[in-house]
């Protein structure tokens, strides 16, 4: 028997598939062009106020009624709370990641209540974290602080690291932990050496998108690290960050003032490019020997 | 028979859960010479070589019983550090394996893990295993390159070189030549067939030629029973078994 297509079928799915690729291209153009479109309005109202004593002062008495100075203070603070939380981020999830992959079976209990648990962690909002810092802030007598701010973050962080990083570990062939064990590797020798190595170029985007979502975090600083006009010099200091320097800006009266945090969001936001320009450069020198 | 026997298998079984893969395998494998292990697909014989570096133990739900004595001593015993059992067999695998470093590190990180340290040791271990593979003259200016940048038949012999580098007694073969190119397999089975005057060498085929060509000593394992074993001529020239028989005609494959 001939199957044949009929002319009103034939029709139909060619406008189907027409409709579909509109609304494909459709989607695209749309979040391209609100990508665009933030970068622009940052960019056009923060270009007036926009000039170097921006980054390199801390902001002197009443600027936050039109007077001088800069934003320094939120810049070095985020820095320092960026790195910090995710530096400690790391040092967890990794650990908890090769424990997952390598140290547990297949189809272990553990292993899956730990991925959900962590795919919960990462839903919560991060205002909860904020609360659950300062609940721990209070309980161990710490005020808010720099110290205090890392740790709230990196618990934000943590498990969209560890996610990030299971993802590309558990892709890792068995072969070759296999040709590592039967050389006389020890689990241990097998993850640090050959399965780190394997996986460095999506360990350092789990580092990335963890880093640009932590310093890109305000509400669970609000009551952990505080704000300060001064640039911290310990760990028990408050730090200001980027993002609250926005909201606080933002929330003034005066246009000159709420400009200026358009300011501050174009810098925060050159800071993630840089990095993520930079972590580029970085994953391509790791990847040279990666096994594909 | 006057050769010594290098590994002796007793009454090994292997299950998989409820599945029993290998029942009750009673085996010599004979020093210094190659035992090719045949049979069709699914019969247990990657199991068997598996169950003799303990790389069975990282399966889950494997079970082994029975003993596996390597120079009198059984692996499988309770005092048994099974990185040392490791150390002492060179692994080939089906599809070559690279360690995600270069070609140098990859000689030099079985050696580093048991302890050397000394640069110009390293060097000469790697150079060394680099030609006794017979990989040295292609690679030996582009020592620090990405292994992964190696043609499949190069990457085999130098996973070869990376396992003879710890210094093993026994070489396994899990079809080492399955996935290179005609030449690259001749290359590795040359190389085979040289290495046995130092080596036990044990090589897992469904190539019934390969085993033809290189093996001393056959083990004909079908449904996960050792169905026949002996010397490669009598195997192939009179197998005793009728179900030996029917593989070699290519009837039950």
């Amino acid at each position: 028997m001939k199957l044949e297509t009929s002319p009103a079928r034939l029709r139909h799915r060619r406008i189907v598939e027409a409709s579909a690729r509109v609304l494909m291209i459709g989607s695209t153009a749309l979040v391209i062009g609100s990508l665009l479109a933030i970068i622009g309005v940052i960019v056009w109202k923060s270009l007036p106020v926009l000039n170097l004593d921006m980054i390199t002062r801390t902001p002197k008495g009443g600027y936050y009624l039109g007077k001088e100075g800069g934003i320094l203070n939120a810049i070095i603070g985020s820095l320092y709370l960026g790195v910090g939380a995710t530096a400690l981020a790391l040092v967890f999830s990794l650990p908890i990641v090769l424990y997952l992959n390598l140290y547990t079976k297949k189809k272990s209990r553990i292993a899956g209540l730990t991925r959900f648990a962590f795919d919960v962690l990462w839903g919560i909002p991060s205002i909860v974290y904020g609360a659950f810092g300062f609940v721990l802030m209070m309980a161990v007598g710490l005020r808010a602080s720099l110290l205090a701010g890392i740790i709230t973050v990196a618990l934000l962080e943590l498990p969209i690291m560890s996610r990030a990083i299971d993802e590309v570990m558990v892709l890792v062939p068995r072969e070759l932990t296999d040709a590592s064990s039967a050389l006389g590797a020890t689990r241990l020798e097998t993850a640090l050496k050959v399965v780190v190595r394997q996986c460095m170029p999506g360990i350092l985007t789990a580092i990335l998108i963890a880093f640009g979502r932590g310093i890109g975090d305000a509400a669970s600083v609000l009551f952990t690290a505080g704000f300060t006009d001064r640039i911290p010099t310990s760990l028990l200091q408050p730090a200001a960050t980027l993002p609250l320097a926005i909201f606080f800006q933002l929330g003034t009266p005066f246009p000159e003032v709420q400009q200026r945090a358009y300011a501050s969001a174009a810098v925060l936001t050159l800071l993630i490019l840089l990095i993520s320009l930079a972590s580029r450069l970085l994953i391509k020198r790791f990847t040279k020997h990666v096994i594909k | 028979m006057a050769e010594r026997t290098h590994i002796s298998i007793r009454n090994l079984n292997v299950y998989y859960g409820g599945l029993q893969v290998l029942k009750n395998i009673s085996l010599d494998i004979p020093d210094r010479k190659i035992t090719a292990i045949i049979g069709p697909s699914g019969c247990g014989k990657t199991t068997l070589l598996k169950s003799l570096n303990r790389l069975l133990d990282t399966v889950d739900g494997v079970r082994v019983d029975g003993k596996i004595l390597v120079d009198g001593e059984d692996i499988y015993g309770p005092k048994v550090e099974v990185t040392a059992v490791r150390k002492k067999m060179g692994l080939l695998s089906q599809k070559p394996q690279v360690l995600p470093m270069s070609i140098f590190d990859n000689v030099a990180y079985g050696p580093k893990l048991h302890g050397v340290r000394d640069k110009a040791r390293l060097d000469f271990i790697v150079r060394n295993h680099l030609a006794e593979a017979g990989l040295w003259d292609e690679v030996k200016d582009r020592l620090h390159h990405p292994a992964s940048r190696l043609s499949v038949g190069q990457q085999q012999r130098l996973c070869l070189a990376r396992g003879l580098a710890v210094g093993p007694e026994i070489i396994l073969g899990d079809e080492p030549t399955s996935a290179l190119d005609p030449q690259s397999s001749q290359h590795v089975e040359r190389k085979l067939v040289e290495l046995k005057s130092d080596y036990t060498v044990v090589v897992v085929t469904h190539i019934l030629r390969q085993a033809r060509r290189i093996a001393d000593y056959v083990v004909f394992l079908y449904l996960g029973e050792l169905v026949e074993h002996g010397p490669a001529e009598e195997i192939f020239s009179n197998p005793k078994n009728p179900r030996t028989r029917a593989y070699m005609t290519g009837e039950i494959s």
